[in-house]
């Protein structure tokens, strides 16, 4: 997983292996100056030798200039390495999702990736950084004040070999012991916000129903959950810093009493002993940051599987060696198609599909919910792939073409269908670059959206704001289908793309498309009857299977399904006016 | 919506914010914090007592030591064993303080958390308009994480701080006036540093939070249309524009990071230098003999050199940390300072009993009978029966002041008649239902139920008194049982199971694998559409409301599984008030009457024969569709 990550550290290798290179230096001179400082205490304070005091102190100003300068270098580099690598993980991901296939977007949900593009990749990168500075300096620090320590006396030395290890092993279990209750407040965190999300979507039913004190009163005890866990797992943390006090100031203790009998009996100066002192904030502070660098990577490293869960989803479409850039029409035909969403044949969807469509053909496709009407379509474009069988669009097997040309081709309103932020000219030229303020008003046309469009006051500069929350249902789907037809596609598509336009104007889209585009296959999936009645053909879908084909007609006469919807539509209503 | 993101704003008053956020945790750790504020000054106190120590052990026990022979190591055994007790009242306080810590920084969150949800709650439906889903909720998320950070550790270690340096400053008077000085004009290069660097890196970290913030929404938007981008091949577009989004971020945390990381080298090597600059100057000193300084009191005195400029080092590390967190509790602040819906209803729902000439008076127990209460400023209170009755009086309404989208909306429903709304798209159908349960306050004329004024009524009964079925089913994470519940908390399982069965939900739930006892997750992502539709409709049959509004409510349903859906809801709208928008025409037809809208108007009303004849928009909406074919 690491080696994964670390993959894309890429260019700033250098700079990555650069920081700790300076971090070494800096260490050294900070190993340096505590030497030095006892030296100007010893043989130059004590000793009234002001030249030595002058000199050694112009040795340490040196010594920290350069000190300062190796550190901010490493400041420098390690920002820039960690800020790189951020970027280019947050690239790596965002590449990667783009290639994904329908089914791994289905995997993930929106707020999903965007936490890892953001948070996750926030706590990877601090990680990093903190790693990059942090990994290199308090070994160096503690073995470096260790072999200092050890060369000025050691059997006093001796002492901090014990501080360690008392130091390290209660380290070791508080992190230990606290890391269960980390990962359980994590968790909990995640409920939380699930509870805050579905109470934003569903804001209208809370206050419809009067719910606000209930929620309020749901959310209170996810929150003290949260409260109580964090509690726990903080009163184990929050050892480590009387923990490190007490190991600190033993020692502090034990050297002076130690470090007075060895200055009385002339084995030890007081400058030494003044560097021991120094020696042992060190090598305390040392173990201090590794812990802490622990608990960091403890907590990136939920972050970094998240991320790395997004960087190995394998896309499972592809385009073929030798892929063909043409369609030649928009006939369709399905043979023998079976599909399923997990690949296996004991789940299937849609079952032993056969149709065959001409190009320049309308179809209409009807079923109920789960029939499988929206999978039929989308197997056309290639959205997903079959699981058996063959779909071939102008002859050629769907799997065949290069997979942009095909969608080029083949254009579809989804069923969930998205505008983006961006006027609607920016909109609309989704379906087609290159499209001229005539083509596009021209596809509006046809698509009955100029005449609300031209009713904006900066019409076909109007801002859509995200989502398109400034335009009604019915104005959307009219923009989305536009933005399709200016693909000019061979294939068109509409899945329930007008069940919140009017009869009428659903109507008039229809003609529209009779008239204007009379060579494109059109399919269209609906609800209403009339939507799709006067089709040159009706696919009648149930259970994942087709129920029956035909004309409005015959399926009135042949087929059951077909008969009892027109009628719960029409004639039912008719009926009703008559009671 | 959308626009001026927050995120991209700095901080208009940094100290208030501060204010305000520290009165948050002391008003309910007053007590807490005052020990909190004695532990710490008595930890650090212990350490500056530890460094003078230095003083005494070199200068009082062993300096004296050296000159003789046979040396007497009680009196370094005594001062030492002293030392210790110090020492250990330290560790002991340094315990204590970070145990109260975690309450005081917990607990804090809690109410910060708690009060923001709480709030949000009842805030008016535009402000859910108006913000996204992602802004609301990086308030619980990153905003609050950031307060962690800074309660918890930020505030403590700089009170921390603050007392070590004035505690080292007081020592270092003690122990030598000019040294002091010399002191004190590092010091003030040090404040300088920090004050420009800081203030950069500073800078910088409002930068990345804003650039971050765009990221965000725009991954939240290309995410959200992903299958979009598929289908229009927008693959290589989309990655453009997030290259260029994600190169600025690198770019701002490029340079929030490196300020902040050469803030430390920095500060830590000016104190190097001081250090260098104290030999010197107390070198002079001791060979001069001035003011009788010693040897001992300069190595106290570079001791405490040591811990004034660790200590400053390590309170400019909080500096980041900080700024952003008081650029989160300003995000949290101003939710917290939206203002909730106005409520200055006075007129409540009760139970009453209803004796043989009609009279009505109160009753606590529930009679099945409700009444409005209305108290009178003459301090008469009188009863008027819920029966229903809704009356719309030349309605204005605009979401916003300056752009009125229904225009003289007036109509009367009578109790138990069934009004259908019809009109295309944005003509204003489900706004004229928003307004009933004051889901948004009109602008100009009135609307009353049962001859009321509902401003004059009390929100939640108006709400109780009115069912709502959205086209967008949404239930809640929970059982079945709990989601059909949700329309009366206190329903027993029999009023629960003959709920699902009028709104013809029971037959599915007994198919589930834990029939009432399932467990709906991710918004019933595990139900179809008609499923989650029909457990909605259940859920508005059990709160049993005299007035119901169906929006569009089985128009994503298909027309097959329609039928079982709307046999429940013709059941549900039975002896009800009923305002109901649809497209389909079945659903429509049999209303007692019908209000054509176009553009925020009604240009025509009556019931369907009457609107049939007249020939007008409603035949064309109706019937065009077969003309033309």
């Amino acid at each position: 997983m690491i080696k994964k990550l670390l993959s894309y550290v890429k260019e700033f290798k250098r700079d990555s292996i650069v920081t700790p290179v300076y971090i070494a230096l800096e260490v050294a001179m900070e190993i340096a100056i505590p030497l030095l400082m006892g030296w100007i205490i010893d043989n130059g304070v004590e000793k009234g030798n002001m030249n030595y005091v002058l000199t050694i102190g112009a040795v340490m100003v040196i010594v920290s200039i350069f000190s300062l300068t190796f550190g901010v270098l490493a400041g420098k580099y390690a920002a820039r390495a960690s800020s790189g690598f951020a970027r280019n993980l947050r690239k790596g991901m965002y590449d990667k999702i783009q290639s994904y296939s329908f089914s791994s977007i289905d995997k993930f949900s929106t707020a999903g990736l965007v936490t890892r593009l953001t948070t996750d990749v926030t706590n990877v990168q601090n990680a990093y950084q903190m790693a990059l500075r942090m990994f290199a300096r308090p070994p160096l620090m503690l073995i470096s004040a260790l072999v200092m320590s050890f060369y000025l006396n050691a059997r006093l030395a001796l002492i901090f070999v014990g501080a360690i290890i008392f130091l390290g092993l209660a380290l070791y279990f508080v992190m230990t012991s606290a890391h269960p209750h980390f990962k359980n407040v994590f968790k909990k965190y995640d409920d939380l916000n699930a509870s805050v999300q579905e109470n934003l979507t569903g804001i209208r039913a809370v206050k419809a129903y009067v719910r606000e004190g209930y929620e309020t009163n749901k959310f209170y005890k996810a929150s003290k959950s949260i409260y109580d866990n964090f509690i726990k797992a903080e009163k184990i943390i929050i050892f480590n810093s009387p923990i490190m006090q007490f190991t600190m100031n033993a020692s502090i203790l034990l050297l002076s009493w130690l470090g007075a009998k060895l200055i009385v009996a002339g084995s030890m100066s007081t400058g030494e002993l003044m560097s021991f002192f120094t020696y042992t904030t060190n090598i305390l502070m040392s173990l201090m940051m590794l812990s802490m660098v622990l608990l960091m990577t403890i907590i990136a490293k939920s972050s970094a599987d998240r991320i790395v869960e997004v960087l190995d989803e394998k896309s499972d479409l592809s385009n073929c060696d030798k892929p063909i850039y043409e369609v030649r029409d928009g006939s369709i035909s399905f043979s023998d198609v079976d599909f399923s969403y997990s690949k296996k044949m004991d789940n299937l969807i849609l079952e032993n599909i056969n149709i065959e469509i001409k190009t320049g053909e309308t179809v209409g496709i009807i079923g109920g919910t789960g029939s499988g009407k929206s999978t039929l379509v989308q197997l056309i474009p290639r959205l997903y792939d079959v699981t058996q069988g063959s779909i071939k669009v102008g002859g050629i097997d769907v799997r065949d073409y290069d997979i942009e040309t095909l969608r080029n081709e083949v254009s579809m309103v989804l069923q969930k269908n998205v505008l983006f932020s961006g006027t609607i000219k920016e909109n609309l030229r989704w379906g087609n670059k290159q499209a001229t303020d005539e083509e596009l008003i021209a596809a509006c046309k046809q698509a009955h959206a100029d005449e609300f469009i031209q009713n904006f006051p900066e019409k076909y500069d109007t801002y859509i704001e995200q989502g398109g929350t400034n335009v009604s249902g019915g104005q959307k789907q009219r923009l989305c289908i536009a933005r399709a037809l200016l693909k000019k596609p061979k294939i068109l598509i509409l899945d329930d793309s007008t069940s919140a336009v009017d009869t009428k104007t659903d109507a008039l889209i229809r003609k529209a498309f009779k008239e204007s585009i009379p060579d494109t296959t059109k399919l269209i999936i609906a609800q209403r009857i009339s939507s799709v009645q006067e089709a040159d053909k009706i696919i009648v879908l149930n259970d994942g299977k087709i129920d029956g084909i035909g004309t409005h007609e015959e399926l009135l006469n042949s087929n059951d399904i077909y008969t009892e919807v027109y009628e719960s539509q029409v004639k039912g209503a008719d009926s009703d006016g008559e009671r | 919506m959308g626009k001026g993101n927050p995120k991209g704003r700095g901080i208009e008053n940094p100290i208030k914010v501060l204010k305000r956020l520290l009165s948050y945790v002391l008003k309910e750790y007053k007590f807490l914090f005052v020990i909190v504020v004695i532990c710490i000054f008595i930890s650090s106190l212990s350490n500056v007592a530890g460094t003078l120590f230095l003083r005494n052990l070199i200068d009082d026990y062993i300096t004296p030591l050296l000159n003789k022979t046979g040396a007497d190591f009680g009196p370094l055994l005594k001062a030492i064993l002293t030392i210790a007790s110090i020492y250990l009242v330290g560790v002991l306080t340094n315990y204590v303080f970070n145990r109260i810590m975690i309450v005081i920084s917990q607990g804090s969150l809690k109410k910060i958390r708690d009060d923001m949800f709480a709030h949000m709650e009842t805030l008016p439906i535009s402000h859910f308009d108006t913000h996204s889903h992602g802004e609301l909720m990086s308030l619980y998320t990153n905003d609050t994480d950031s307060l962690r950070q800074m309660i918890s550790q930020s505030i403590p270690q700089l009170l921390a701080s603050v007392i070590t340096i004035v505690s080292v400053f007081f020592s270092m008077i003690f122990l030598s006036i000019p040294l002091t000085i010399v002191q004190m004009i590092a010091i003030s290069v040090m404040f300088y540093v920090i004050k420009v660097i800081g203030g950069k890196s500073g800078m910088f970290f409002g930068l990345q939070q804003r650039d971050i913030g765009k990221l965000n929404g725009y991954v939240e938007e290309m995410m959200e249309g992903q299958k979009v981008v598929k289908v229009f091949c927008h693959e290589e577009e989309a990655k453009l524009n997030f290259d260029k989004l994600n190169e600025r971020l690198c770019d701002s945390a490029n340079n929030a990071n490196k300020f902040a990381n050469i803030l430390m080298p920095i500060l830590g090597n000016i104190g190097n230098i001081t250090y260098v600059l104290i030999s010197i100057v107390g070198a002079i000193l001791v060979i001069s003999g001035f003011g009788g300084f010693t040897v001992g009191a300069l190595a106290s005195f570079l001791q405490l050199t040591r811990s004034f400029s660790q200590t400053t080092g390590q309170a400019s590390q909080q500096f980041n940390f900080i700024v952003m967190a008081l650029a989160g509790a300003d995000r949290i602040f101003k939710l917290l300072d939206e203002k909730p819906e106005v409520d200055q209803g006075y007129v409540s729902l009760v139970n009453v009993n209803e004796n043989e000439h009609g009279e009505l008076s109160e009753s606590v127990e529930r009679t099945g009978i409700w009444a409005w209460r209305h108290p009178h400023s003459d301090g008469t209170v009188t009863y008027t029966k819920l029966l229903g009755e809704v009356v719309f009086d030349d309605v204005d309404f605009g979401y916003r002041e300056d752009k009125i989208i229904l225009h003289n909306i007036s109509l009367y429903a009578k109790p138990g008649q069934k009004v259908a709304f019809v009109g295309a798209t944005g003509a204003g159908k489900t706004t004229i239902t928003n307004l009933i349960n004051r889901f948004y306050d009109i602008q100009d004329g009135k609307i009353r139920y049962d001859g009321i004024n509902i401003n004059k009524i009390k929100k939640n009964d108006l709400r109780s008194s009115l069912g709502i079925v959205l086209q967008d089913a949404h239930l809640f994470t929970g059982t079945v049982a709990d989601n059909i519940r949700y329309g009366k908390l206190n329903a027993t399982d029999e009023e629960v199971i003959a709920a699902a069965k009028l709104a013809n939900a029971h037959q599915f739930i007994k198919h589930l694998p834990n029939g009432y006892g399932t467990i709906i997750t991710g918004d019933g992502g595990n139900l179809s559409q008609g499923q989650r539709q029909l457990l909605t409709i259940a859920r508005a049959a059990i709160a049993d409301p005299p007035v119901l509004i169906l929006d569009e409510a089985t128009s994503s349903i298909d027309t097959r599984t329609e039928a079982i859906v709307q046999e429940g809801m013709d059941r549900l709208m039975r002896g009800r008030t009923v305002f109901v928008i649809a497209h389909r025409l079945s659903t429509v037809k049999n209303s007692d009457v019908i209000m054509v809208l176009e553009q925020g108007q009604i240009i025509e009303r009556g019931s369907h024969n009457d609107l049939i004849e007249q020939k007008g928009k409603y035949y064309q909406l109706y019937t065009g569709a077969f003309e033309l074919s």
